[in-house]
């Protein structure tokens, strides 16, 4: 009785100390789960979630603080990887919320003053120019935020939605349902 | 004799090859109206480099290629360039793309024709011409010509193909028929540019009359080409089976025929090869095949550009087309609208009607039969991969070899549910092209915005040190001054600034940089080309037009650009 | 718009399923010959549970009736279920066992195509675990001098469950060959000696040995126009063959011979028809020879050791589990990818 005892209490021990010892040794740098989640943003950077940016936000789901229907620019498909990546159930967009189709930001260098608001307010840097002189975007770098649209103090930035071009067509999902036809 | 191999599954539709063989190559009238795409080739689209209103000569370059894998486009006739547009074409998408439209002036006048000696050349001299003059491949993947004349390794074995496995197709055919004799010299151009000494020359057994051609030819030249006859058996001629089926060797997946020493050609850029090093002539027209449902099915030799409608009205639509096909009725695409323009890649146009390609009833679903799998000469799983395309589950559908597939339609064309198979693979592809793309834009927008906020963290220290320093210099200089106040009066350390004095400097920078602007802007434009020149004062122009419209816009003129530089 | 390719070979899925049933009419034909017109009463009981099944169920899932109807699927699966039930049964066991395979194992996992299991062998399997008294009074065969029922007096019997005074079930039917073999065995008899018994001809049972050779004709038919694929009856057959074979020549006493397992019970209409079934087994090359082979270890182990006479049955659903499994197992290289690993 005793010696079962012992061993268990020794066993109990010696995994004890496995367990710690393989804590410190393969511990994670960072928050992987946060990391995930931050793969599945789509890096707009654009703060519609609440937070300052796609890692803020990540963090806070990772922390079960916000909730995963919060990312427009994400689109249904996002949700349903975040619900998957986090074995919750999906969760439609709210109403104030809906993803919009995707833009790039557009300066109409006519109107443009110079004034470096934007480029103060872009998160990715995809606004070229300095003070007094014209500003532009760099398309190919712009996440279509919209952050540059409000600070804007001559309203010379609108958002242009991508058009669909022969480099950048998709082929369409056959549709072929069968249903009740009375 | 050499043995022939043979690949996994395949099907034999009725090849319909009898109809248009009947009458000899008929070249088509020029028309009066030519509609060139600058891209038809695989790779960059060329830009073009003539004005509207320009006139042009036939066979001057109206487009040059860009980045290395591109080709260039040429003047198909003599005329006039009335419009550089978008324009619809040969595409599934229908959407436009940019073309020159040209006015012929009926002369055919020829420009410059520089006709090589190709034996003093060498393989790079002879690439710089096929670029410059054009050649594609055309058997349907138009794949710049030069490009596969670029190989780091050594290849031994050319293959040309004159499969031509698509049912209805005839153009290499005939081809073959009628011009034998320029397509061996073309295919000793290649033979001699690849540096190969072996040439395989793979015909399918349905067409003796073109095996019969070749091999006179083949012949009359000495050269030691070997004409092979291959079974019948659609897709042979996809190039990695035709491959295959002549050598024995698999293309591994992902690689490039030349990576196992082995390269293949079309008969056609062969022939197109010889035109362009013997004659000088550029890439201006081909053969193209109208059959199907039409009274006079055959083939013409056509300008590029020619729009399809003028070659249909030759051979006489039937009343009951409602539709037409670019290339064969298994990888062919239907046409937006019939007059679109002939491209390089077309080999092909089908006027087809209800009767002759019945629309394919209601996709049952899928009951495993696998027939798709017998069928698939990639030998993929073609109903695992519908399965995966159907329920978006794209990295397994990659995982199953999806871009493996090549498109050829076998799996469809036996498919008992009339599944669209071909069409869920092309979604699925084009998908995974989209994320794959979409993935690299937020990696480097986290990137960027990573680096953003590292810059911001380390102004904001930066100017902490600074304002630091800056009082720790004041609380030393006023330490100082009062010790000597008495010796020096005013002190004239530059760290100690007033503000008033730093607003000053500030002013005078903002004047010197208003009257820096107010000057002429430098133009930076000295070392460049002349059409570059044009192209910046046609900006100038338009921008100048819509200053005028922006009436109430108060902004000066423009000030040069200046980039933040990070 | 639509994508290539254009053209169409003409086999479709109802064709496919029509040959099918072709292949079955000379099996039918030898059982109408050797054991009366019952079981034509049973095929058409089954069929027409099969498709006003296959209605109800198609309306309940808001499909259209035309296309799934006229696929023959169901019909098929009626027939099959028909075929492996007693002929001479009240008529609620063929058209409660149809119901429950196209409305549970059909319909409720998705309908065609999407179904795990057989619907033909659940519906068996359904029947003989519920209804197992039923499912064991076989017709014998009409020349072994019973006086036979009329079919007048069998559609009597099938719908009201009585038969003409004086007339006992157990004087008209038995239990099967193999039922026969595996008692006699418990009782102590020795498979030759079993043999000899009047209900056996001379490879099994008598008139189902003749009834399975001509399953065994129609497989070959649609093996010889590429219906099925060859891997699967071959490779069950000879498993049953090899396994059967093995034991017999060890134990001739008490273990049967290669051919009396062939042409006993289920063993033909299994190897070519319900294991041949697309939606259920394989597609792979590979992995239909080790479906075949599993599901011939599995019948010959039931047949042998097992508490059913006959083991075709729950071999096919053993074995349907697998498939995923065997599917994800035996995915061949593509083309060129054969030096590879995946």
């Amino acid at each position: 009785m005793i010696t079962a005892l012992w061993i268990m209490i020794a066993l109990a021990a010696l995994l004890g100390m496995i367990l710690g010892y393989a804590s410190i040794r393969f511990r994670v740098e960072g928050n992987p789960l946060a990391e995930k989640i931050d793969a599945v943003l789509p890096q707009t950077q654009c703060g519609q979630c609440g937070y300052p940016g796609c890692k803020p936000y990540a963090d806070a789901i990772a922390k079960g603080e916000a909730d995963i229907n919060l990312c427009p620019p994400g689109g249904e498909e996002g949700i349903h990887k975040l619900a998957e990546l986090l074995g919750v159930e999906f969760k439609p967009f709210g109403e104030d919320a809906q993803p919009k189709p995707k833009a790039v930001a557009f300066i109409d260098e006519q109107i443009c003053i110079g004034c470096t608001l934007c480029i103060q307010a872009c998160p990715v840097d995809a606004i070229a120019g300095a003070a007094k002189q014209m500003h532009t975007i760099i398309t190919s770098e712009c996440t279509g935020c919209e952050l540059c649209v409000p600070p804007c103090p001559v309203d010379c930035i609108s958002m242009l939605p991508i058009e669909e071009k022969l480099t950048n067509w998709k082929w369409r999902y056959p549709v072929f349902e069968l249903r009740q036809t009375s | 004799m050499i043995k022939l191999r043979s690949f996994h599954g395949g099907v034999h539709p009725p090849t319909h090859k009898k109809e248009s063989t009947q009458s000899p190559i008929m070249a088509a009238p020029l028309p009066a109206q030519l509609i060139i795409p600058f891209r038809q080739h695989a790779g960059e689209a060329a830009k073009p480099v003539v004005q509207v209103g320009e006139r042009v000569l036939k066979g001057q370059l109206i487009g040059e290629p860009v980045g290395p894998i591109s080709s260039s486009v040429h003047a198909p006739t003599s005329g006039t360039i009335t419009a550089i547009e978008l324009q619809q074409i040969a595409h599934p998408s229908a959407l436009p793309d940019l073309c020159a439209t040209l006015v012929s002036d009926g002369l055919e006048e020829w420009g410059v024709r520089q006709t090589l000696s190709y034996r003093q050349l060498s393989s790079d001299e002879l690439q710089k011409h096929l670029r410059r003059c054009g050649i594609v491949g055309l058997g349907g993947a138009v794949f710049p010509s030069d490009m596969k004349l670029r190989h780091p390794t050594v290849v031994n074995t050319l293959v040309i193909n004159g499969a031509e496995c698509e049912p209805y197709i005839t153009c290499d055919d005939m081809l073959m028929r009628e011009r034998a004799e320029g397509i061996v010299r073309g295919i000793e151009i290649l033979r001699h540019a690849l540096g190969t000494d072996a040439v395989l020359i793979g015909i399918e057994d349905n067409k003796p009359q073109a095996i019969t051609a070749m091999q006179r030819a083949v012949d009359e030249s000495s050269h030691p080409f070997k004409v092979v006859a291959v079974p019948t058996l659609y897709p042979g001629g996809s190039a990695k089976h035709l491959i295959k089926v002549l050598t024995g060797v698999e293309v591994p997946s992902g690689k490039l025929p030349t990576d196992v020493g082995v390269q293949c050609y079309n008969v056609a850029t062969a022939y197109a090869a010889h035109r362009a090093v013997e004659h000088g002539e550029p890439l201006v027209s081909r053969i193209v095949t109208v059959t199907g449902n039409v009274e006079q099915p055959r083939n013409y030799e056509a300008l590029i550009g020619t729009p399809f409608s003028e070659l249909v009205e030759l051979s006489v639509a039937k009343a009951d087309t409602n539709r037409y096909i670019m290339g064969g009725p298994m990888m062919g695409v239907e046409l937006p609208a019939v007059n679109v323009p002939l491209v390089k890649a077309s080999n092909c146009v089908i006027a087809a009607s209800d009767v002759l390609f019945p629309p394919p009833p209601p996709a049952m679903p899928c009951i495993r039969c696998t027939r798709c799998a017998q069928a698939c000469p990639v030998e993929l799983q073609p109903q695992e991969l519908y399965w995966f395309a159907k329920s978006h589950n794209f990295g397994k559908a990659q995982e199953y070899d999806l871009f493996d597939c090549i498109e050829c339609g076998a799996c469809a064309y036996v498919c008992p549910s009339s599944i669209p198979l071909v069409q869920y693979y092309r979604y699925a592809k084009s998908e995974i092209r989209a994320r794959d793309h979409e993935k690299r834009a937020a990696d480097l927008a986290r990137e960027r915005h990573e680096f953003r906020q590292f810059r911001i963290e380390r102004e904001k220290q930066e100017k902490a040190e600074r304002l630091a320093q800056k009082e720790r210099a004041a609380a030393e200089a006023k330490a100082k001054a009062a010790a000597t106040a008495t010796v020096i009066a005013t002190p004239v350390d530059p760290s100690a600034d007033t503000d008033d004095t730093q607003q000053m400097r500030i002013d005078a920078a903002l004047a010197r940089a208003k009257e820096q602007a107010a000057t002429t802007p430098p133009k930076n434009t000295e070392t460049l080309s002349p059409a570059q020149r044009a192209e910046i004062e046609a900006i100038e122009e338009r921008r100048a037009h819509i200053h005028e419209l922006a009436a109430d816009a108060g902004a000066d003129d423009e000030p040069p650009k200046h980039s933040q530089g990070n | 718009m639509l994508s290539s390719p254009f053209i169409t070979r003409t086999l479709s899925v109802d064709r496919i399923m029509l040959r099918v049933l072709y292949a079955l009419l000379p099996g039918i034909a030898l059982y109408v010959w050797y054991f009366g017109p019952a079981i034509l009463v049973s095929i058409a009981l089954a069929v027409t549970a099969a498709l006003a099944t296959e209605a109800l169920m198609l309306k309940l899932r808001d499909r259209p009736l035309r296309p799934f109807l006229s696929d023959y699927s169901a019909l098929l699966t009626g027939v099959l279920i028909a075929l492996s039930i007693p002929p001479l049964a009240p008529w609620w066991l063929p058209v409660v066992g149809t119901a429950f395979a196209i409305a549970v194992a059909k319909h409720l996992y998705g309908g065609l195509g999407s179904n795990p299991f057989n619907p033909a062998m659940i519906g068996y399997a359904v029947l003989i675990i519920s209804f197992p008294h039923e499912m064991t009074h076989w017709l014998s065969p009409q020349d072994m001098g019973h006086s036979a029922l009329s079919l007048g007096q069998q559609l009597h019997y099938i719908f009201t469950s009585t038969l003409p005074a004086g007339m006992q079930l157990d004087a008209l039917t038995m239990s099967t060959p193999l039922d026969t073999l595996k008692t006699q065995l418990h009782l102590g008899m020795t498979v030759s000696d079993i043999r000899d018994l009047p209900i056996y001809g001379r490879l099994a049972g008598k008139g189902s040995e003749m009834v399975a050779a001509g399953f065994a004709l129609g497989g070959i038919y649609l093996l010889i126009a590429r219906i099925i694929p060859w891997q699967l009856p071959l490779a069950f057959l000879g498993t049953l063959f090899a396994l059967s074979g093995v034991f017999n020549l060890i134990d001739p006493a008490h273990y049967a011979p290669p051919l009396f397992h062939w042409f006993s019970g289920a063993a033909m209409i299994g190897a070519f028809f319900i294991l041949t079934d697309p939606i259920t087994s394989p597609t792979t090359a590979k992995g239909r020879i080790l479906f075949g082979m599993g599901a011939g270890l599995l019948t010959f182990l039931i047949r042998a050791y097992g508490g059913f006479p006959d083991g075709v049955a729950f071999a096919t659903i053993l074995m349907n589990m697998c498939v995923p499994l065997i599917d994800a197992w035996t995915q061949p290289k593509v083309f060129g990818k054969k030096g590879s690993k995946r």
